[in-house]
């Protein structure tokens, strides 16, 4: 809505402290809550599609769109002809598959597999056991077995999942 | 040209006579109460009328606004997004039970789904975290006639921008000379002052002078601000020996501290203004002054500290402990130097009142003379100064536990958030620390769950 733009406009302001008008990748590493965050480098890779160096306010939207609510009127409503929204299910699904996709060739390999495991345990854990959680799971969701996770079965794996809620921020009026 | 003769006389004399009328009011109504600290109450009903006057014009603009039919922007001091106060393990735990149909055993590890977690926390954070906001200054709820506060502009009816321009007016032709007047008094008669009462033979005599010209010279400058100051609990103010300890918003809160107090202050020298200033103080009553170099060892700043705390004769020390300005609306970090000389800690709160004039000094913004001008052209700066009860260390308690304590009983009492954060986030970024206490919390669910897996 209007009023969210406006906010995130504010915000998207408050963050560019240079006053560039765009964001560049150190402006949001600055951010002391997403730096404790395992996943943070990651997340803010996702800003930058095609490896830029910066983003603008449209830029900075879009990405954040994706975590709009899933209001069920848009859903009844809408013309099927037309690219679905960003914050549908599939799209939600989609930005975090290219969380763990790396190198976005649409597969999730057993090494990107290992390598997102590691970020999010840093040193606590062993090799060998990363290594362990990580063929296991590629083990379960791989269906046509060709070693890596493809979007779709991605997807598979996580149907029952409420995305809508679980990847959906709101923002207050 | 003969004609202009009789006018220019004119004009000369009226500008004698104003200039004349305007030190008579200064002298009898502001600085002679002053010296003896006692006050007219003109302050107050000054702030009384502004506050009916903000709640006026509040009214007008929401009128103005639902007349048009748009939204009016409305600030959020809790931020702009909804959040869900669960931790870590939880959330895992909850999207795990919603994503698999599986029995939940106790058993779970790792599921392609715990990247969600993580994904919307750190997009929960770009949109709005807790320490970025608290560098800027606080958003009001309804406008106070200043064009600097003002994110609504385009729902102003006549009436209302005449009212601010009636202010502007006031503000800069009137308020602003007369305070620059009195600061300019204050501050000459600091200096001055304190270089006479330098050369008395030390003694009882010495000291009363002493005390007296700082009390003096700060109460001044507090009216040169127009500071209108709440002081509660007065009989918790700080003695000899120990050390107070306040939250941080702006250099004003030295200057409001010190008019109540008498006060040993600590800092860097500077150069400049400043320099003659410190080292005229340093002349009546001793101070402690670190040189630039001095600053970065630690355990030379606390030697000096623990000596000047043990001289019973010697000051109550002031020190702000989050070492950067905070916009006050939260307490954030303190750093744990000073609560490690084992002194008695006087805890003090500073709340600031923004609707007359924001105090917070946002450093990358404004230079320090910048924001000076802004605080004498606001309406005035309204504070509220609580001193808590004396606080000890424990025998059980490191350094840093004690801060804590001491930096919770301040939020608590100045209705701030209690903040773990460093203000030094302001120009550095996080330590990797903190990061690994998350991957920890995380490794924990799925690694520890997999000894009890392979034990079974």
């Amino acid at each position: 809505s209007q009023a969210s733009l406006v906010r995130l406009h504010h915000r998207f302001q408050a963050l560019d402290r240079s006053k560039k008008g765009y964001l560049s990748r150190m402006d949001l590493q600055r951010i002391g809550a997403l730096a404790v965050n395992p996943l943070g480098d990651r997340i803010i890779e996702s800003f930058f599609p095609d490896g830029g160096q910066q983003v603008d306010f449209a830029g900075f939207a879009r990405v954040l769109a994706h975590f709009r609510p899933v209001d069920d009127e848009d859903i009844g409503n809408r013309d099927p002809k037309q690219p679905e929204p960003l914050n549908s299910r599939t799209n939600k699904l989609r930005f975090a598959f290219q969380l763990y996709d790396l190198d976005r060739d649409g597969k999730i390999s057993r090494h990107e597999m290992l390598q997102v495991l590691r970020l999010m345990v840093g040193v606590q854990v062993t090799e060998e056991q990363l290594e362990s959680i990580a063929d296991r799971t590629v083990q379960e969701a791989d269906e046509d077995g060709d070693g890596a996770v493809s979007f779709l079965e991605f997807t598979k794996s996580l149907e029952k999942m409420n995305i809508e809620q679980k990847m959906s921020i709101r923002i207050l009026k | 040209m003969f004609l202009l003769l009789p006018f220019d006389s004119l004009i000369v004399n009226l500008l004698g006579i104003s200039l004349t009328v305007l030190f008579t009011l200064l002298l009898v109504f502001i600085i002679v109460p002053a010296i003896f600290g006692v006050s007219f109450g003109i302050r107050k009903l000054y702030m009384k009328t502004l506050l009916k006057i903000f709640a006026w014009a509040t009214l007008r603009m929401e009128r103005g606004a639902k007349e048009k039919n748009h939204q009016l922007y409305k600030p959020y001091t809790n931020g702009i997004i909804a959040k869900d106060p669960t931790s870590l393990e939880e959330e895992i735990k909850e999207i795990r039970r919603s994503g698999s149909s599986k029995a939940l055993d106790n058993t779970p590890e790792f599921e392609l789904s715990d990247i969600f977690y993580f994904c919307r926390k750190g997009m929960e954070t770009i949109m709005d975290d807790e320490v970025t906001k608290r560098f800027s200054a606080e958003e009001l709820e309804s406008w106070n006639l200043l064009s600097r506060t003002n994110y609504n502009f385009q729902y102003i009816s006549l009436r209302l921008t005449v009212l601010w321009g009636l202010g502007v007016l006031i503000r800069y032709c009137f308020l602003l000379p007369l305070r620059i007047a009195l600061a300019f008094t204050g501050i000459s008669l600091l200096v001055v002052g304190t270089t006479v009462v330098g050369y008395l033979p030390n003694g009882r005599f010495k000291e009363f002078m002493s005390k007296h010209v700082h009390l003096m010279c700060y109460r001044i400058c507090v009216r040169a601000l127009t500071a209108i100051i709440t002081y509660h609990d007065r009989k918790n103010r700080p003695r000899n020996g120990g050390i107070c300890v306040a939250n941080h918003t702006s250099p004003i809160d030295v200057i409001i501290l010190a008019s109540d107090g008498y006060y040993a202050m600590v800092g860097q020298v500077h150069g400049g203004l400043m320099g003659v200033i410190q080292r005229a103080m340093v002349k009546a009553c001793p101070h402690i002054w670190f040189e630039r170099s001095e600053v970065k060892d630690r355990h030379l700043v606390a030697k000096r500290l623990t000596e000047h705390v043990q001289d019973k004769s010697k000051l109550p020390i002031l020190i702000f402990p989050e070492g950067t300005c905070i916009n006050n609306t939260s307490v954030m970090m303190f750093k744990k130097g000073s609560f490690e000389i084992g002194a008695t800690v006087y805890p003090v709160a500073i709340k600031y009142d923004p609707q007359f004039g924001d105090a917070f000094w946002n450093s990358s913004k404004y230079g320090m003379v910048t924001y000076l001008l802004r605080m004498m052209t606001s309406w005035a700066i309204v504070c509220s100064v609580w001193y808590l009860p004396p606080m000890i260390r424990e025998t059980d308690e490191d350094a840093v536990q004690f801060a804590n304590r001491v930096k919770s009983a301040i939020a608590r009492q100045g209705g701030l958030v209690d903040l773990l954060w460093d203000g030094g986030l302001k120009r550095e970024k996080v330590k990797d620390t903190f990061k690994e206490e998350q991957q920890k919390l995380y490794s924990k669910m799925i690694v520890g769950n997999h000894k009890d897996r392979s034990r079974s």
